[in-house]
């Protein structure tokens, strides 16, 4: 690499080792990762620099996978809901959920509408604290920790709703199939009330701070964009391929679980650079909360699953106490359930893209082959071709506001 | 719409390139021969109405039982103007796996590619870099084939007889 292009460089031939003589162009290699604070997860990059200019990057991924869709062959459906938490960590419940209606669609069963409702508020709150981590990151990675802080908090706080909802904050395992565990607790009600009301305060005290700030908008705009083309062709999904100008969003153009009960705009950016992703995402926060409004405030009565006996774990005391619980939930928690044959695939919109599961069943109790779309292994090898020609501080921006998740790209 | 699209795919690739004809939850599903990929994706994708100009996925599938079709590749196209997805499979000999690449047409194809790769020992012919991309280097099997177990072969303790499985 670095011969060819001393050969191209115009100051070929010039005795490098000369003391004080006039500078001589030469690549060196730098290796960005796979453990570097700057990356937020396990990513390697061999970045050939000319000075300080990235000139070419290879990148190296694998370094946490944990086999995932190997295992999944080998578990009953209900087992694989919680391989699903640990891919995107920072929404798990969003994948959870699109789990939960990849096999609701196989096994054809009608959740009813207030369990819908109260996935679409859970994925939204997920939504939130997706996009509060990678921006707030993004301003802490250009310098500003104070807005961080800020925000960061009401993620904990999203969190304890969580914990609340399923009794975990990262690993949610949240819901069952045919519809939610249980149903929201008073204080889950009163704790997403209280986020309503004093989240918007934050985020704007947040925005405040970063989003027209001279140091910022001069780190972020122009930096690590991508063309509308490029950006399809590279199979981009969610804020990354809105950030571009194309408003696809999985959301509207194929409702899952209600969505289309709700009024949301999808925002799009211009130039697909790391501002117009932060632009987005900003946004999306805004769109997020006004769906948990309206889900909220039109929250329907009703049962919080559907009735589905072989597929949803009964009432603990119902197990004690009446002989048909008692046999659905060993069958359940043995795995002893034949599902049908039949292919499915059904995709989410996920906190950084279309989260899709494609699910083959041969009418055995664990799948045939079920494959993970993951949105974040199939934009990040864009990576290289959005920080040629930029710097390293440039790089480090572009990754964190792509919004790679380490466990996701390596399931 | 779908019916179009099984028409033009019959009239351009005849009645025998285009089989395994279905529709499974919404999406349709046709299956080709290995030879007809590039040039059915690349039809579907330079059509005037269609325009599968978006590659979702590609996934690798094995079935043992099979014989001389065991490895697969399942291409998910969506159509974003149209709203219509659909998938393309093929399926080529485990003695043989060859399939020509995509990567001219979706530069997504490429890591996809390799991960059918690293996990089925499928072969795309004219990738620019077909090597391992989750798994380590050194393995010297594909790990997503069927007969690679998935627990350790000396575990006495969790023979699928025993569970009914």
């Amino acid at each position: 690499m670095s011969e060819i292009a001393l050969v191209n460089s115009p100051n070929v031939g010039l005795d490098k080792t000369q003391k004080g003589g006039p500078y001589v162009n030469e690549l060196s290699t730098l290796n960005l990762g796979p453990t570097h604070p700057a990356t937020h997860g396990i990513f390697q990059n061999i970045l050939t620099m000319d000075g300080e200019t990235i000139v070419d990057a290879e990148q190296t991924v694998g370094y946490i996978h944990r086999a995932f869709e190997k295992i999944a062959e080998r578990r009953p459906f209900y087992q694989i809901t919680t391989l699903t938490d640990r891919m995107n960590y920072c929404s798990a419940p969003i994948n959870n959920m699109g789990w939960h209606m990849t096999v609701e669609k196989l096994l054809g069963i009608e959740v009813p509408k207030r369990a819908q409702y109260m996935r679409v508020i859970m994925m939204e709150l997920a939504r939130l604290t997706d996009h509060i981590v990678c921006n707030s990151i993004l301003a802490v990675d250009t310098g500003a920790l104070t807005g961080f802080l800020y925000v960061y908090q009401w993620r904990e706080f999203i969190y304890e709703i969580y914990e609340e909802m399923c009794g975990a904050r990262l690993t949610t395992n949240m819901g069952r199939f045919g519809g939610m565990e249980r149903d929201f607790t008073p204080v889950a009600i009163e704790k997403i009330k209280k986020l309503l009301k004093e989240l918007p305060a934050a985020l704007k005290e947040f925005e405040g701070l970063v989003m027209r700030n001279r140091i910022f908008m001069d780190r972020t705009q122009n930096v690590g964009g991508i063309s509308a083309e490029r950006a399809l062709n590279y199979g981009f999904t969610g804020p990354n391929l809105r950030a571009a100008g194309v408003d696809y969003d999985v959301r509207s153009l194929n409702p899952y679980s209600s969505y289309e009960d709700f009024e949301f705009d999808v925002p799009v950016g211009t130039k697909g650079d790391t501002y117009d992703r932060f632009l987005v995402r900003e946004e999306e926060m805004w769109q997020s909360l006004r769906i948990i409004q309206q889900a909220m405030d039109n929250l329907p009565e009703g049962p919080y699953h559907a009735d589905a006996p072989h597929y949803y774990l009964p009432d603990k005391q119902d197990v004690y106490h009446n002989m048909e619980a008692l046999i659905y939930h060993f069958k359940i928690v043995m795995g002893e359930i034949d599902a049908p044959v039949g292919e499915v695939y059904h995709s989410v919109e996920g906190g950084n893209g279309e989260l899709g599961f494609h699910l083959v069943s041969d009418g055995g109790r664990t799948p045939y082959r079920l494959k993970f779309r993951r949105p974040g292994f199939i934009y990040y090898q864009a990576f290289p071709e959005m920080i040629k020609g930029t710097t390293l501080s440039d790089a480090i921006v572009t990754m964190s506001s792509m919004n790679v998740i380490a466990g996701e790209l390596d399931t | 719409m779908n019916d179009q699209i099984i028409e033009a795919l019959q009239a351009q690739f005849g009645e025998d390139g285009v089989y395994g004809i279905g529709e499974s939850h919404g999406i349709l599903q046709v299956t080709t021969e290995v030879e007809n990929i590039v040039p059915m994706i690349h039809f579907l994708y330079a059509h005037p109405v269609f325009k599968f100009q978006f590659l979702t996925d590609l996934a690798g599938i094995h079935f043992p039982e099979a014989k001389g079709q065991e490895l697969g590749v399942i291409y998910h196209l969506h159509s974003l103007e149209n709203n219509v997805r659909l998938w393309i499979k093929a399926y080529a000999p485990i003695e043989a796996p060859n399939f020509p690449t995509i990567t001219g047409l979706f530069a997504t194809a490429n890591w996809m590619e390799r991960e059918a790769f690293d996990f089925y020992g499928i072969i795309f012919e004219g990738h620019p870099n077909l090597t391992r991309i989750l798994n380590m280097d050194e393995m010297d099997y594909h790990p997503m084939r069927k007969e690679y177990p998935l627990e350790d072969a000396t575990r006495h303790d969790k023979i699928d007889e025993l569970f009914g499985r």
